[in-house]
């Protein structure tokens, strides 16, 4: 075990925990930030995505050890009260299904945003390519993407 | 208007939940305002609630809360039943909280989400909950005002009486209606009056979605909790001999480890319930983390199950290779006859011409995002379970039945669901949770890992399907025959299109046994049927020169004058009315010019859907640009929703059709997470998807799982165009991943 100081949605946290420890289960079982989700474990899925630095990152493989004074960002800091530009669109376009995946599609979406303010579409379909929706919303995804992307 | 009789009585009243009001919950909240888009801090809390009946209560202010009562899993019921409720309330949906419903089988049929029904079987009772309260409120404001009911019209939650000029809010006039007796009759609006159903109303739960809290199962966290993981035999045929949990008990975070059995000896096992595991491993600690890594300090034996089973499942392990040889075989000498018109063998031997083709399709894994999980708080007397299920009611039974509670002191909670595709009907880890949580005395969250919920499945069947079509001279259809089957069940339905088209027709099924678990997938069966018979009908079409959408509206005119057989479970009209929408939507004679473009249409789950799928070259690889989907469902409640529920459904679809596949190899699944399992992803989707829906007043039908089959279909057909191969195996693409 060992005690980490982590900067998270721009407020500190001090966590005590094995360095080998996920970001994700770190998040989810410390610090009751259950925004960010479990899907596979292994990079696979992109549910777990937050934002390192304003780069998307799946948690479920970044060590807390990893993370030193990098600033994280998961779902529930994106904005304030909900009114992020992706968020916006994600409730105008209606995107979620069950929901699951979205809080790792709508981080992926902003680390995008953030490296590439007006993507194609063919820019966006290569940046989400690691985020799996199984209820299949991905056109209304693009379109939200694309909305946020305009306003 | 409809007058119908109410089922509610004072029992119906919402029995107050421990969970839902006591100090377990620590981060929960079950209510949603209805309202996304307007300001939600509109809505105010009143001081006071009234229940008007076990659906609905309303506050002193005008506030209006409605219970959802079925598990909610993504097909959006949750915001689609209530505004049944509020609509016949006839109150404005911004004045509506929602929240869901325990399990309560006093007041709530059916709480279950599967075979698309929820709509469907929910649609009276909905209806009835909201006139009744309406009729109360109207009885209220006539008793109060000292006028005749009759007189007393309500609009967008407020009371008229307009020969007097008085008016007042439902608030106004929910205690004294809380106090009379429930109306024996009531009457329902008539069609043409609905204001909010066939208006589209965003996701109730959309806010709580897109800013990340807690809803899922996965999320649910209460005071004193433990994480527990099992270890499940490594291979379907395996069962636990023994296991040393020194390493892993000395692990750090690590409670316990133990052996649990997921069923008494002596139970008799019902439908929902899982037998292919039922002695497992369970690591219980502080955090999932550390369970996850004190697992793999596990040093378990397994050994092979020695005896079929009281239900006849056969012992060994499995391969995928024989699976294929074995259905070869059972469909050659072990078919049985399910339907037969006229002389097929006649038939055929005086075809002119006999087309005959082979179909097959895997194993597939469920893979809902959300991976199983359960919570669960046992305590001598009583038990609290919280957690994803599409089967409360079904579940319910069976944890009183492993615990030996009586079964009102069982509670069980839904939480919204990342996913379930029928995986969530099976509920054994709800037990496995329970069992856990008896043992180590304390509130547990069961958690799976992809690992485990991928190689503890209980998959879609492995299919395999002969079809044999007899054409005349004149390239007439004047024999079918089709002989389909599964392990371990046929997907047959022996008495849906053509049948009642063709005048000889024999429909066959057979099945294998097996030892792996196997259950229902979205849409189960037709998910294999509509792929196999709508390729077949496509070349048949071909073979007899003709249109593929002519050739099938020309069967579908004849089961509708003139059908063959009497138990044809389809409606030939809506059927083509489906295929004329899809043709006339896609411009399909008039703009298909150069374009690569297949056609399907399928009907299941009381509902039809036809689509026309559009591929174009693009560097050598097929991409699909558009699909157009026709459907029929009858009334359509939340139309935006329900497009959203048919754009999924299609890129499901072809993502199965295309990629998903899980093999066996010594009873062990091949694939146990997404680096080995492929499914759609983003670019893989169709570019564009089209919708429409067929009008008409017919009640509701169900449409989680119709539009799921019949894209498989029209891809396969549309891939044929843009390369001249015919897609006979599923997955369409081999060795996708590796
Ligand atoms: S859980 Fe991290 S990518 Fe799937
Ligand atoms: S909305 Fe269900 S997995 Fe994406």
């Amino acid at each position: 075990m060992a005690v980490f100081n982590l900067n998270i949605n721009g407020k500190q946290h001090e966590v005590d925990v094995d360095p080998s420890t996920p970001m994700l289960w770190v998040l989810r079982d410390h610090l009751d930030l259950v925004g960010t989700k479990f899907g596979c474990g292994i990079a696979q899925c992109g549910a777990c995505t937050i934002l390192v630095n304003g780069l998307a990152t799946r948690s479920c493989i970044t060590f807390v050890d990893s993370v030193g004074d990098k600033e994280i960002t998961t779902i529930e800091g994106l904005s304030e009260n909900g009114d992020h530009p992706l968020q916006k669109a994600w409730i105008e376009e209606d995107v979620p299904q069950c929901g699951y995946c979205q809080s790792g599609q709508i981080m992926n979406a902003a680390g995008l945003l953030n490296a590439n303010p007006s993507p194609s579409d063919e820019e966006i379909e290569m940046a989400m390519h690691g985020n799996i929706c199984r209820c299949g919303t991905y056109t209304r995804i693009k379109k939200a993407i694309k909305a946020a992307a305009n306003s | 208007m409809t007058t119908v009789k109410t089922k509610l009585d004072r029992r119906s009243f919402i029995r107050s939940s421990a969970l839902a009001g006591g100090g377990l919950l620590l981060t929960f909240s079950w209510l949603a305002p209805a309202c996304t888009t307007d300001s939600p801090k509109q809505l105010t809390m009143p001081d006071e609630w009234y229940e008007l009946n076990g659906f609905l209560k309303i506050g002193n202010n005008g506030a209006v809360t409605i219970m959802s009562p079925n598990p909610e899993i993504g097909q959006n019921v949750k915001t689609s039943m209530p505004m049944i409720v509020a609509d016949e309330l006839d109150i404005d949906w911004k004045f509506v909280m929602v929240e869901q419903a325990p399990l309560n089988t006093d007041i709530f049929t059916r709480q279950l989400a599967g075979g698309s029904q929820s709509i469907r079987q929910g649609w009276n009772g909905l209806r009835m909950a909201g006139a009744t309260a309406r009729r109360m409120l109207r009885e209220a404001a006539a008793h109060e005002w000292k006028v005749p009911v009759d007189e007393i019209t309500t609009e967008a939650g407020v009371l008229y009486h307009t020969g007097s000029g008085k008016e007042a809010g439902y608030g106004e006039m929910a205690s004294a209606a809380a106090e009379l007796t429930v109306p024996e009759e009531v009457e329902l609006k008539d069609i043409k009056d609905f204001t909010i159903i066939g208006t589209s109303r965003k996701n109730v739960d959309g806010p709580k979605i897109v800013t990340g809290k807690p809803l899922f199962g996965l999320d649910y966290k209460a005071e004193g909790m433990v994480i527990a993981m099992i270890e499940h035999p490594p291979a379907f045929g395996m069962k636990l001999k023994s296991f040393d949990a020194t390493e892993a008990k000395a692990m750090p975070g690590i409670i316990d480890v133990f052996a649990i059995k997921t069923y008494n000896d002596d139970y008799e096992w019902q439908w929902s319930d899982v037998t292919s595991f039922t002695e497992l491993v369970a690591v219980v600690g502080k955090s999932t983390w550390e369970v996850m890594n004190a697992k793999l300090m596990l040093n378990v034996e397994w050994e092979p199950i020695a005896d079929d089973n009281a239900q006849g499942v056969p012992v060994g392990k499995e391969n995928t290779t024989d699976h294929y040889k074995k259905m070869e075989e059972a469909a050659a000498n072990s078919s049985r006859e399910r339907r037969r018109d006229g002389n097929p063998e006649e038939a055929f031997k005086n075809a002119a011409k006999v087309i005959e083709r082979t179909y097959t399709a895997p194993f597939q894994a469920h893979n809902p995002m959300e991976p199983m999980n359960f919570f669960a708080d046992v305590k001598d007397d009583f038990a609290q379970l919280a957690g994803p299920t599409q089967t409360p009611e079904f579940m319910e039974n069976t944890v009183a039945a492993r615990l030996g509670l009586p079964l009102e002191k069982v509670d069980v909670q839904m939480t919204r669901m990342g996913g379930g595709f029928g995986r969530r009907l099976y509920g054994h880890f709800m037990v496995e949770a329970a069992v856990i949580s008896q043992k180590v005395k304390a509130p547990v969250k069961l958690i799976y890992s992809r690992e485990d919920d991928m190689s503890y499945g209980i998959y879609r069947p492995a299919y395999h399907a002969l079809y044999r079509a007899a054409l005349d001279a004149d390239n007439n259809l004047i024999g079918f025959h089709v002989r389909m089957g599964g392990i371990p069940d046929s997907p047959l339905h022996a008495n849906r299109f053509p049948a009642g088209s063709v005048d000889n027709y024999l429909a066959e099924s057979f099945s294998v046994d097996t030892n792996i678990s196997t259950g229902a997938f979205r849409a189960p069966g037709s998910n294999f049927n509509a792929v196999a018979e709508q390729s077949f009908l496509d070349e048949v079409a071909e073979a007899a020169g003709k249109d593929p959408i002519q050739f099938r509206l020309d069967l579908l005119k004849r089961a509708q004058e003139n059908p063959v057989g009497s138990n044809n479970d389809y409606d030939a009209a809506r059927y083509a009315g489906v295929l004329e929408q899809v043709r006339e939507k896609s411009g399909w004679d008039t703009n298909s010019e150069g374009k690569s473009r297949g056609v399907a249409a399928y009907f299941c789950h009381n509902s039809y859907v036809a689509n026309v799928v559009d591929i174009a070259n693009k560097d050598g690889e097929p991409v699909i640009e558009k699909v157009y989907a026709s459907v029929d469902c009858g009334i359509v409640v939340n139309p935006d929703a329900a497009v959203n529920m048919t754009e999924g459904s299609i890129v499901d679809g072809i993502g199965h059709a295309m990629y998903s596949g899980l093999t066996f190899s010594e009873g062990q699944p091949e694939q146990n997470n997404f680096d080995m399992y492929r499914l759609i992803r983003h670019g893989e989707a169709p570019k564009e998807i089209e919708v429409h829906f067929v009008e008409n007043n017919i009640d509701p039908t169900g449409l989680g799982e119709p539009p799921y089959p019949p894209v498989m279909g029209a891809l396969a057909n549309a891939l044929y165009k843009a390369n001249g191969e015919r897609y006979y195996h599923q997955p369409f693409v081999k060795n996708s991943i590796g």
